[in-house]
């Protein structure tokens, strides 16, 4: 159990600016999640907390205790940081058999030999893989690896549990298995952990809260909830979710004694403290509007509230349906849970709450209004 | 004292604290001062050593002592009336045999790649080996060869041809056709390798997806194959240039009996026994001319040197049919392999067995003399023992072994050491200033590397005595010349090793030894081993390196068999060629079986 605080963390390769003024609290038990496309600093964070990369500027504190001062110079080693990893790639030690791979850190440690079997045998046992300890890596499935890679890394109850993308190299159907594996881990050891994606849907169902990274910053640190519904800017909002939100070019208003927001699917009024301090300080502005696919329902009858359209394409995916509409030259995506009932080319009217939608001011492409329960 | 002094005096006692305790930032600082000391400095010296006045010269120059700074061997060498003689026709000469080696080896050497990786050959087994096989052989030992077979009367002792009462003439059998040949049957294996390599990275769904376009035959090879190869065919002709100009033992084996000079051969000769501050300056500009050609490569194709094939997915390579000519194509290459290879090497293996060279293998004419005969039994004008009762030979031989194998340990180690240095510090500096350094004896034709060592260790320096004409100095130029090719394997090992291996040990808390004997070294033992023994075959049959620091007490094998050779005694010249090269194929051999090493890799 450890509590993180990254403050003012600025790192180059080169020229290259990976990472800028990153401020970051991770609280004791959290799942964090670090989510960004490729590229964006996320594993460089996770480095530098663990120790294997120097940032040239900013500090690093684990449970209040100073590991990394850039002023003075000082890094820590990462074996004094009571962390432990998990690497994309596993990183086994090839010449080492499983149980050898999960004692090694043990034996640094000067465990007897009877604790390091009784931690090794508890591990494995808790990742389902006791029977392969006398394999060598390369005698296991990918998935096999995966469990050892992190039997290895809690077999001494690290305080602190760092994973570099580990699911990535696993077929879907064990990527969902250690989802749940994982979310399990977390209950059980209680254990900090803090775990970089660039899948949305890890970042979702597991984490109790998200940081999603830009180009080296982060823009954004919320609960998956919060995340989800709530998108700060643009980018975070067409990044998270899938299918993709559906965006809707709209012209605001600020009138008496609140602001009216006109598109192609309408007009709406909403009140003044509905919106942010991101709102423009024009009268008139152009904004875009931001819609769940989810969030808009079909009914067929035509009804007072209800928008028509007209049914453009029809993607049946088992448990849901995927129908994109059009609305004049606007197309939009509309999730609904069941089996097609839709013919293309046929009439059908939607039903929006404007509560639910975002907007977001176009000039900046920050959250003007947040989407209400 | 105020709160920034005492955070700058922190932050200077961290970071020397960093460095000290950190057993890697040591190697790496320890690494980059003797990289300075054994490769930067000696050049250094060499350049300067041009500029100053030494006692033999005193007298030519009026006015100046010893030590001073003087411009007379630049202008002897550059524009004085010798130019002409010592320098103009020298480089003609080099320029001339670089020009044709490459004109000639870069189409042999891409012709046999594309029919033994590409086409449907048959029997390519059998003719890889016959391809193979002329790697191992020094380049020395094929000039050796050459005049076993092509040697006419000169020097009272004729060759196989002349034996058969065919007048060999001396264009034929010394000078520049005579080298070119030689260098051309030993450089194509450069372009070979290249290309056969970069031929096999080519998928042959590219060519596949050419095929489908519509493409023919032809314009594939033209369009889609030629181009993704083109960059390792330039870059192989540059090598093969840069290697051909500055060649020594060939040019010297076969062009100083009709007094045909090459910048090597003449450099060699100003130092041997002329003005050595001259021959500086000649090793001076045959380093430029060598590094500068790879350098401009570098620079104006570097950037594309290979294309990245998209690995990962498993690839197919199918094989172009050759249609009914194939079989003709195969007798031709057979022959042409058998005749250029095969028949030189066993004309030089039977000069051994001869009592005198070019009268035929009858009985009369045969004899284990040159091998196990007495100096008492000796007939005729004979004066040497056969090798294996001559006490040069035994001694050369230990020479031989004590300086390949303490040099190939050596510089295995260090190979190493620096690769593990080159492969993590990618892209930091210190890993691509490790990496630029070591390259540099690499540009270096080996006659004019190991001039730079005599101009600088044929002095004392304070308590270092002067290492003329020792063990040391020998050893020295050895492992840093060899060292590229080492750390080039050695970064190879230790790529394979990934990062993240070390890191996870890293962070479960072992320290920098302990990473280093429980990861790093078990994993990397078997490239460790491949990587010696490649070494070990490069030093065993060196022979331009070493030439220069040759004294009686510490001959080797090659240069016993190049003396020999200069002195016209053929066959003990040709026994020690075939020792050198039953002990390098056997090496090979043990190589290959034992770690499943590339012959290719180790050619140089």
């Amino acid at each position: 159990m450890s509590r993180i605080e990254l403050a003012h963390i600025n790192k180059h390769y080169g020229s290259n600016h990976v990472l800028k003024d990153i401020n970051l609290t991770i609280e004791d038990g959290d799942f964090m999640t670090l989510l960004g496309p490729s590229g964006c600093g996320k594993t460089t964070t996770l480095r530098v907390i663990a120790g294997l990369e120097r940032p040239e500027s900013g500090r690093l504190l684990i449970d209040g205790e100073e590991k990394i001062n850039s002023e003075t110079a000082f890094y820590s080693e990462p074996s004094e940081r009571n962390l432990n990893l998990v690497f994309q790639s596993y990183a086994l030690w090839p010449h080492l058999t499983v149980f050898e791979n999960v004692a090694f850190g043990l034996k640094i440690k000067k465990l007897n030999s009877m604790a390091i079997t009784k931690h090794v045998t508890h591990a494995l046992e808790r990742m389902h893989i006791g029977e392969l300890a006398k394999r060598y890596p390369n005698e296991l499935s990918g998935g096999q690896q995966q469990r050892v890679a992190i039997a290895r890394a809690i077999a001494y109850s690290p305080q602190l549990l760092l994973l570099d993308e580990p699911l990535s190299n696993l077929d879907a159907k064990l990527r969902m298995d250690m989802r749940v594996e994982l979310k399990r881990l977390h209950q059980e050891l209680g254990t900090t952990i803090v775990y970089v994606t660039h899948d949305q849907v890890e970042a979702l169902t597991m984490s109790t809260k998200i940081a999603v990274f830009s180009k080296g910053c982060i823009t954004q640190l919320a609960t998956p909830k919060e995340l989800y519904m709530n998108p700060v800017n643009l980018v975070n909002a067409d990044f998270i979710g899938n299918p993709r939100i559906n965006f809707i070019e709209a012209m605001g208003k600020k009138i008496k004694d609140g602001i009216r927001i006109a598109c192609s699917l309408g007009d709406y009024e909403f009140d003044r403290e509905a919106f942010t301090d991101e709102i423009p300080v024009e009268k008139d502005f152009a904004c875009i509007i931001g819609i769940r696919p989810e969030q808009i329902t079909i009914a067929e009858a035509q009804g007072e509230t209800l928008i028509p359209a007209i049914v453009d394409t029809n993607q049946f995916a088992g448990s849901e349906t995927l129908i994109t509409v059009k609305i004049g030259e606007e197309s939009l995506m509309i999730k609904e849970i069941g089996m097609e009932r839709y013919r293309v080319g046929q009439t059908v009217y939607l039903e929006i709450k404007p509560e639910r939608c975002n907007v977001y001011a176009k000039a900046s492409g920050q959250l003007i209004k947040c989407a209400g329960q | 004292m105020s709160s920034k002094a005492a955070v700058a005096k922190t932050r200077i006692k961290n970071r020397i604290k960093d460095i000290v305790k950190n057993p890697y930032h040591m190697i790496i600082l320890l690494s980059l001062i003797s990289l300075f000391l054994l490769i930067v400095l000696p050049m250094i010296f060499m350049v300067k050593n041009t500029f100053v006045l030494s006692a033999n010269e005193l007298r030519r120059v009026s006015g100046k002592e010893v030590g001073d700074f003087t411009l007379y061997y630049w202008q002897y060498l550059l524009a004085s009336k010798l130019s002409a003689a010592h320098l103009i026709t020298p480089f003609k000469h080099s320029l001339t045999i670089a020009f044709f080696v490459t004109v000639l080896a870069v189409p042999l050497g891409f012709g046999l790649a594309w029919l033994m990786v590409r086409s449907d050959l048959p029997g390519k087994k059998w003719l890889t080996i016959g391809i193979m096989i002329p790697y191992m052989i020094p380049s020395w030992c094929k000039s050796m060869a050459w005049l076993a077979v092509f040697r006419n009367g000169r020097g009272g002792a004729p060759g196989f041809l002349a034996g058969l009462g065919i007048n060999v003439p001396d264009w034929l059998a010394y000078g520049p056709t005579a080298i070119i040949l030689c260098m051309v049957l030993h450089y194509y294996a450069f372009t070979y390798i290249m290309v056969s390599g970069a031929l096999r990275s080519v998928n042959s769904e590219l060519e596949e997806m050419a095929e489908i376009q519509g493409a023919k035959k032809m314009d594939i090879l033209k369009q889609i194959t030629m181009p993704m190869v083109m960059p390792a065919v330039l870059s192989s002709a540059i090598m093969t240039f840069s290697k051909a100009i500055g060649s020594y033992g060939v040019a010297a084996n076969l062009g100083l009996r009709i007094s045909y000079y090459t910048l090597a051969t003449k450099m060699h000769d100003f130092i041997g026994t002329g003005s050595a501050q001259v021959g500086y300056c000649m090793a001076i500009l045959l380093i430029t001319l060598a590094s500068g050609t790879i350098i401009a490569n570098q620079i104006f194709i570097g950037t594309r040197k290979s294309y990245e094939t998209i690995g990962g997915k498993g690839y197919r390579s199918t094989s172009i049919r050759l249609g009914k000519s194939k079989y003709s194509i195969m007798t031709v290459l057979g022959i042409f392999l058998f005749v250029a290879m095969i028949v030189p090497l066993f004309i030089l293996l039977m000069e051994t067995f001869q009592v005198n060279t070019g009268r035929g293998y009858g009985l009369d004419n045969l004899t284990l003399y040159n091998w196990i005969g007495r100096l008492e039994d000796a007939s005729g004008m004979i004066n040497y023992a056969g090798i294996f009762r001559n006490e040069a030979f035994f001694k050369a031989l230990y020479n031989t072994v004590k300086l390949t194998i303490i040099g190939s340990v050596i510089t295995a180690f260090c190979g190493q050491l620096l690769g593990y240095i080159c492969s993590r510090g990618r892209g930091k500096w210190y890993g691509n200033l490790v990496e630029q350094l070591i390259f540099l004896p690499y540009l270096m034709p080996a006659v004019a590397f190991s001039a730079i060592y005599l101009s600088m260790f044929s002095r004392s320096y304070g308590p270092i005595p002067s290492l003329y004409g020792t063990f040391t100095i020998i050893l020295l130029a050895t492992v840093v010349k060899h060292i590229p090719f080492a750390s080039r394997s050695g970064t190879a090992n230790m790529l394979q090793i990934g990062k993240s291996l070390e890191e996870a040990a890293d962070v479960a808390g072992s320290g920098f030894v302990r990473r280093m004997t429980k990861i790093v070294i078990p994993l990397a033992k078997n490239g460790f081993l491949s990587g010696f023994l490649l070494v070990f075959i490069s030093i065993a049959k060196e022979l331009d390196l070493i030439i220069l620091f040759m004294t009686p007490s510490n001959n080797t094998l090659s240069y016993l068999a190049f003396e020999y050779s200069k002195e016209v005694l053929p066959q003990m010249a040709d026994a020690i060629s075939v020792i050198v090269l039953a002990f390098v194929l056997v090496t090979y051999l043990t190589a290959s079986k034992i770690t499943g090493t590339d012959l290719s890799k180790s050619w140089g």
